[in-house]
């Protein structure tokens, strides 16, 4: 079989811009009085820190823009952001909860 | 994201919001509910979830009572419903009910046979807000995937409606039930998922209890089968990743340790019937001289979950026996699962004998290498009259 011509995963970089697929909810619970992530068979418990990082993710912002965020916001260094932002967002995207967009989003 | 948990964890055990630890709450909230839909299918799978008794379509619940258990769910906090059968689709109402499960805020998914479906029911089930596609196949090519489903021309359906599936952007998951007489085709499977664009492959080995106990001779794996299987998958697994997620459930009379059945009993998930008979799992009702409530009773479904006879039997870890109780796994299998304990020992208070440190492991063990060496292969097919013994071949 071909693999070249299969689906592959995104590979990200700090211009890639993330977006949550259709099948993946991400979705404050107020019976458990936090944020979970629901997708096929599982149910993930991200926490604050990427629940935040994941509601900036909406297919229109690049990932550089998402760290540069959070950096003004917190008055973090940048550079440890992107590290943590860009590992957490490939883990995501690893196991498919996580897309691509190709253009900005309309 | 500096500290020692991941910033996205799987989900642990949750109690209520005001719940504190060690009160009566012990068991949480739980995530997902198997949703039976009914039981009629078009298949005939020998190996079917399904009790033997089947529950008949005038008994199943109306859609008005579909969506008040609905209702009860997403307010009770359950996250996930699974829509299963018996083949749901056979259920004239099934995209009115994705519809009310995305209304109330439930991740749906279907589990399904398939060989109903058209492209234009699948691209309503997608607008109605359907979440995930779980389509079964019993083989990797027609000869053995109709004979085990009892269905002709299942196998070419599947695949187109497999195809279908993606087409209208619903993410897929093939589950792939496996036993002696198909675990041969395997390696073709695994390619098949992954040429069928699918995200997830379950390799699952048959569990034995209901219709797949009545036919255990004819499906139970030698342990030869077994090892070459663990192999495949784990080449599989690791040349496939980013590509195909597959999870792999083990046929536990080989095993050493037994499976968490359904997280543990009454932990995380639970089953309506079509009935609407609320079950700790789908075969609870294996175990005789249970007592089972229904949504149609004057009860709700949270009370039923937390204060039922049925779900507190065999919750937690304090009604289990020796060697469980003494047991360092005790809170990561929960004693294994109570379904096969009555099926192989006449009590469901025993220890899963598919534990090792089970008196009668040793015993299944051998049963399953001497039934599995035996060669009998025709099945009893699952039907409403109590099954149907395979033609012979002529």
């Amino acid at each position: 079989m071909d693999q070249s011509t299969r689906k592959s995963r995104p590979i990200y970089d700090t211009t890639s811009r993330p977006l949550i697929p259709r099948h993946v909810k991400l979705r404050f619970d107020t019976t458990r009085d936090r944020w979970v992530i629901l997708a096929p068979e599982r149910v993930l418990v991200p926490d604050d820190i990427a629940v935040e990082v994941l509601q900036l993710c909406d297919g229109q912002r690049r990932i550089q823009d998402v760290v540069d965020l959070l950096a003004a916001k917190y008055t973090a260094d940048p550079d440890l952001i992107l590290t943590d932002c860009l590992a957490l967002l490939q883990d995501l995207a690893n196991k498919g909860y996580l897309l691509a967009a190709s253009e900005p989003q309309p | 994201m500096t500290d020692q948990s991941p910033p996205i964890a799987d989900f642990q055990l949750i109690t209520r919001t005001g719940d504190e630890a060690g009160q009566k709450t012990t068991y949480g909230i739980p995530l997902a509910v198997l949703a039976e839909l009914t039981h009629r299918c078009p298949l005939q799978c020998p190996y079917c979830s399904n009790p033997l008794e089947m529950e008949v379509a005038s008994a199943e619940l109306t859609t008005a009572e579909w969506c008040r258990v609905m209702d009860e769910l997403a307010e009770i906090g359950v996250l996930q419903i699974h829509f299963s059968g018996g083949e749901p689709a056979v259920r004239k109402d099934l995209v009115q009910l994705v519809r009310h499960a995305t209304r109330v805020g439930l991740y749906s998914n279907l589990i399904t046979s398939a060989v109903m479906l058209t492209k234009a029911r699948l691209q309503e089930l997608a607008d109605a807000g359907l979440c995930h596609v779980q389509i079964s196949v019993q083989g990797s090519e027609s000869r053995v995937a109709d004979r085990v489903g009892g269905f002709k021309n299942g196998h070419v359906k599947k695949l187109q409606v497999a195809a279908w599936t993606r087409e209208v952007g619903l993410p897929l998951t093939i589950n792939a039930v496996m036993h002696r007489q198909n675990l041969h085709q395997l390696p073709e499977i695994i390619d098949m998922a992954v040429a069928l664009d699918a995200d997830r492959l379950e390799v699952a080995n048959v569990q034995y209890y209901g219709w797949a106990l009545k036919n255990r001779e004819a499906l139970i794996p030698t342990f030869a089968q077994v090892e070459t299987t663990n192999q495949i998958v784990a080449e599989a697994q690791d040349r496939l990743a980013g590509v195909l997620d597959i999870d792999y459930v083990v046929p536990d009379y080989y095993a050493q340790r037994p499976k968490q059945c359904m997280g543990g009993w009454g932990r995380q998930f639970f089953n309506i019937s079509p009935s609407g008979k609320v079950l700790p799992c789908h075969a609870a009702e294996s175990i005789t001289g249970m007592e089972f409530d229904s949504v149609r009773g004057n009860k709700s479904i949270r009370w039923i979950w937390d204060n039922s006879e049925a779900f507190n039997k065999y919750r937690g870890t304090g009604w289990m026996p020796e060697p469980c109780q003494s047991c360092e796994f005790k809170e990561i299998d929960f004693g294994g699962c109570r379904c096969q304990a009555f099926a192989l020992t006449g009590s469901a208070d025993n220890t899963d004998p598919a534990c090792a440190k089970s008196d009668l492991h040793a015993q299944i063990f051998a049963r399953a290498t001497t039934e599995s060496a035996e060669a009998q292969d025709r099945f009893i097919y699952r039907n409403f009259a109590g099954g149907a013994v395979e033609a012979e071949e002529l």
